[in-house]
């Protein structure tokens, strides 16, 4: 099976190179050709960007376009389109959707954005209070979202409303996909840590949402939502960076430029190396065994491991540089970038935009409560709120 | 995090796959630890003057599990390091008193690596069923690793005459073959001294661990003769890959420790109620315990990788993973034994729990063959920074 699979990409890969050589040719035209070969999301079904082999060939086709000089940068630009909205559509959307949408989200022609988050309901997801509202085949939104990166970017949203306030909070969810140019929606910056405005308010103002823009049924949106934060989790634990790169190289780098003669340091220093060096294999490991369709806890360590360990390094890096640490070389500059962050080369910045890893995607407490009861099968906590209708409980 | 996959150059193809025979020999020690090294037996066995579970280690000898990576011309079962890692963690999980890491790895690495085909030939076999226990004295009386060993050999007719102090030897006074670390006007040499031999006298030494004996040696014009020297290959090399298999084999042994007494304090935490709830219910249990969830991933990774390094005969993965793994898995054990007194509560500070003899095995495996400081010091050297 797997000699198949490997020709099968390889000659797909052959192809796309052939009529499209990736140094060459200018980047959107390329990821359309390389979506038309099946080498978007390999895993995916022919005509939708894939080939419906193992997901594993995926970083191979990587690999190969970056040493043929092409770019998979897309995967940044539109992380949260190809990260996560697209294994949603492939999951719950119907055939029409995911051939409507597939295609210029892998060219980052469309960008995307993720609107869960409100001001009453982070880590309590469910809570959410944005209403839809049905009239005939249209759907009508009031309700604001936040922290929504890239939104000020994006064509169209991953949007979780209300839509029957009288059920339990899971069961009175409805999931949209929200055109971000349709009138009465306003993105507003909302302005970070770092002096970037990644994320936006989002208002919905009477929105018109068609329901042929609703993806999965009438009060399933806890589902679908699921499977777009099990696609975010995938997206961050299956990344497997060169040892020694990242917020550890920032670290070393500084090192070499202390006179090296404070051994405390230089032992904590090495004490991340190793943790970072750990958490790298831990990636391999957890890689594997999904491949193997047996995975153990370390898929779900890594998320919780990676964003505590990336906090400490990047301050840790900080406290080596002594005088310069107290600068932020460039400034604050209050932008609106095209990018997340997540991938300064800036050590200030990298070490400012730390602290929302333990925050971004799931906090550290929440991802502990999820080891510890499904992992560690420990028991959950008395809930207050589990046989209410949404509108009896309390909320800030 | 990025999504670069290739690999840095030179470094060896990282995986963690384990084969379906390698399963089935965890499988195996799984059962039969089960079983053997129940609680009751090993604190039996830690109370004798031995300490040493004879029955269980002959038992391990009849499964082929002594001489994994002697070749099976020598009468071993000629698997890799990955094998006997696995032996070394599951036992690690029940902290089975038994020479494994003295004989089965230091020893046995040392002895093969510096042992003349002749001296291989006439010890490996015994040391692959058990009937020969070796143990590494390779330290001065305080324990320290130094240039001078502490042990001087000098010429004695054909043979040779051995005189000084080796301390801290694991297992030192049940083993059969000792192989000794002694300076001669030629520089470090290494010697295979029967633990009977006349003028030799060997003292336990009260140990922190109850459950891994340790002793001192004193040699007072101990005669060996000159096939007691072992002199096919080089001293220092061997010395040097028996320590970094011995480094690797305590990690393994300590992610496998960890384990255990993680899932026993998981298990206390979902049936012991205060206040009404389960005690993991209450997050300041459930967090702590998902922590040392992670920290016990983390150190596993780097344990198997270190275990794989050495099976591929790697020497420069080797020289990182090694001390890494050491360093990283010496603290997480260290961490998840302590939490494991604490959220055990007062029944947990008892001698009948069994959580002391994991908190003592973690400290002590903390400093057996370097503390985590010393090994981040190592790395650092190599690493150049
Ligand atoms: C950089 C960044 C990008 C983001 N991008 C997006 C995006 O694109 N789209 C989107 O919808 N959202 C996005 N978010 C929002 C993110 O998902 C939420 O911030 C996160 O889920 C936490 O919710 P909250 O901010 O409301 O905090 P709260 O839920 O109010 O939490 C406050 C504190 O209480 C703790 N806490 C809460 N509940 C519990 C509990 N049960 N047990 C223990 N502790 C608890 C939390 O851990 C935290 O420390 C982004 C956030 C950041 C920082």
């Amino acid at each position: 099976m797997s000699t198949d699979e490997r020709e099968q990409v390889e000659a797909q890969l052959q192809a796309l190179f052939a009529a499209h050589p990736p140094a060459d040719t200018p980047e959107p035209e390329f990821w359309g050709a390389q979506f038309d070969h099946g080498l978007a999301w390999v895993q995916f079904p022919e005509g939708v960007g894939g080939l419906g082999v193992s997901p594993r060939w995926q970083a191979e086709v990587n690999r190969r376009i970056e040493a043929a000089g092409g770019s998979i940068r897309n995967r940044y630009l539109n992380i949260l389109g190809i990260g996560m909205g697209a294994g949603t559509l492939l999951a719950h959307g119907t055939e029409e959707q995911q051939r409507r949408f597939l295609r210029p989200m892998f060219t980052t022609e469309e960008i995307w954005c993720q609107l869960f988050s409100e001001p009453g309901a982070g880590s309590d997801l469910a809570a959410l209070s944005t209403t839809a509202v049905r009239e005939g085949d249209t759907w009508i939104v009031n309700g604001q979202k936040v922290w929504n990166t890239l939104a000020h970017l994006a064509k169209w949203g991953l949007l979780v409303t209300r839509t029957d306030p009288d059920v339990p909070k899971h069961a009175g969810l409805t999931y949209f996909v929200v055109d971000m140019e349709a009138e009465g929606v306003d993105v507003r910056p909302l302005y970070q840590i770092t002096g970037e405005a990644e994320f936006n308010e989002v208002y919905f103002d009477d929105v018109h949402i068609p329901d042929s823009m609703r993806i999965g049924a009438v009060g399933e949106g806890w589902t679908v939502a699921m499977t777009t934060l099990m696609n975010e989790r995938v997206a961050i634990g299956g990344n497997v960076a060169p040892r020694g790169s990242g917020a550890i190289a920032h670290a070393v780098e500084a090192w070499k430029r202390t006179d090296g003669s404070d051994p405390v340091a230089r032992d904590q220093l090495l004490g991340y190396w190793i943790e970072a060096e750990a958490l790298r294999l831990t990636a391999i490991r957890a890689g594997e065994a999904a491949r193997r369709g047996t995975p153990g806890p370390e898929g779900s360590t890594a998320k919780l491991h990676w964003a505590d360990l990336n906090k400490a390094i990047t301050s840790f890096a900080i406290d080596l540089m002594g005088p310069e640490g107290v600068t932020y070389p460039g400034g604050y500059e209050f932008v609106r970038p095209e990018l997340t962050a997540t991938r300064t080369e800036d050590p200030h910045k990298a070490f400012l935009r730390a602290r929302a890893n333990s925050i971004e995607g799931g906090t550290s407490e929440i991802m502990k409560n999820i080891l510890g009861e499904r992992v560690l099968g420990l028991p959950g906590e008395p809930r207050v709120d589990k046989n209410v209708a949404w509108r009896d409980v309390p909320r800030s | 995090m990025t999504t670069q996959t290739t690999p840095h150059e030179g470094e060896m193809t990282v995986t963690f796959v384990e084969t379906d025979e390698q399963q089935q020999l965890r499988g195996m020690l799984r059962d039969f630890l089960g079983s053997r090294a129940t609680s009751e037996r090993v604190r039996e066995v830690m109370q004798t003057d031995a300490g040493v579970d004879d029955a269980a280690w002959k038992e391990l000898g009849e499964y082929g599990l002594l001489g994994l990576t002697v070749p099976e011309a020598h009468g071993g079962a000629g698997s890799t390091f990955v094998e006997l890692a696995i032996v070394v963690e599951e036992a690690g999980k029940r902290l089975l008193p038994v020479p494994l890491l003295s004989s089965a790895v230091l020893g046995t690495t040392v002895l093969q690596r510096a042992g003349t085909s002749q001296q291989l030939q006439r010890w490996l076999p015994d040391v692959a069923t058990g009937a020969t226990r070796l143990a590494l004295a390779h330290l001065d009386e305080r324990g320290r690793l130094t240039a001078d060993p502490g042990v001087r050999a000098t010429r004695d007719g054909d043979g040779w005459r051995l005189t000084g102090t080796a301390g801290y030897v694991i297992d030192g006074h049940t083993a059969d073959l000792l192989l000794t670390a002694a300076v001669t006007d030629d520089g470090l040499a290494l010697f295979a001294v029967p633990g009977d031999a006349a003028g030799l006298s060997r003292e336990p030494l009260p140990a922190l661990d109850l459950t891994r004996p340790l002793a001192t040696l004193r040699f007072d014009g101990v005669h060996v003769d000159a096939e007691a020297a072992l002199t096919g290959g080089d001293p220092i090399t061997a010395l040097h890959d028996g320590i970094a298999a011995g480094v690797v084999a305590l990690a393994c042994e300590q992610v496998g420790g960890a384990q255990e007494v993680l899932s026993t304090t998981t298990a206390y935490a979902r049936e012991r109620i205060q206040f009404g709830r389960a005690i993991g219910s209450f997050q300041a249990v459930k967090h702590r315990l998902a922590e040392d969830l992670v920290k016990l991933e983390a150190a596993r990774s780097a344990a198997l990788h270190a275990a794989r390094a050495i099976a591929a005969g790697d020497r420069q993965e080797i020289a990182i993973a090694a001390p890494m793994a050491k360093a990283l898995c010496s603290e997480v054990y260290e961490t998840i034994a302590a939490d494991g007194i604490q959220l055990a509560g007062g029944i947990g500070f008892t001698w009948e729990h069994d959580a002391h003899l994991y908190f003592k095995r973690a400290k002590a495996t903390k400093l057996l063959l370097g503390d985590p400081h010393l090994h981040r010091r190592l790395l650092g050297d190599v690493l150049s920074l």
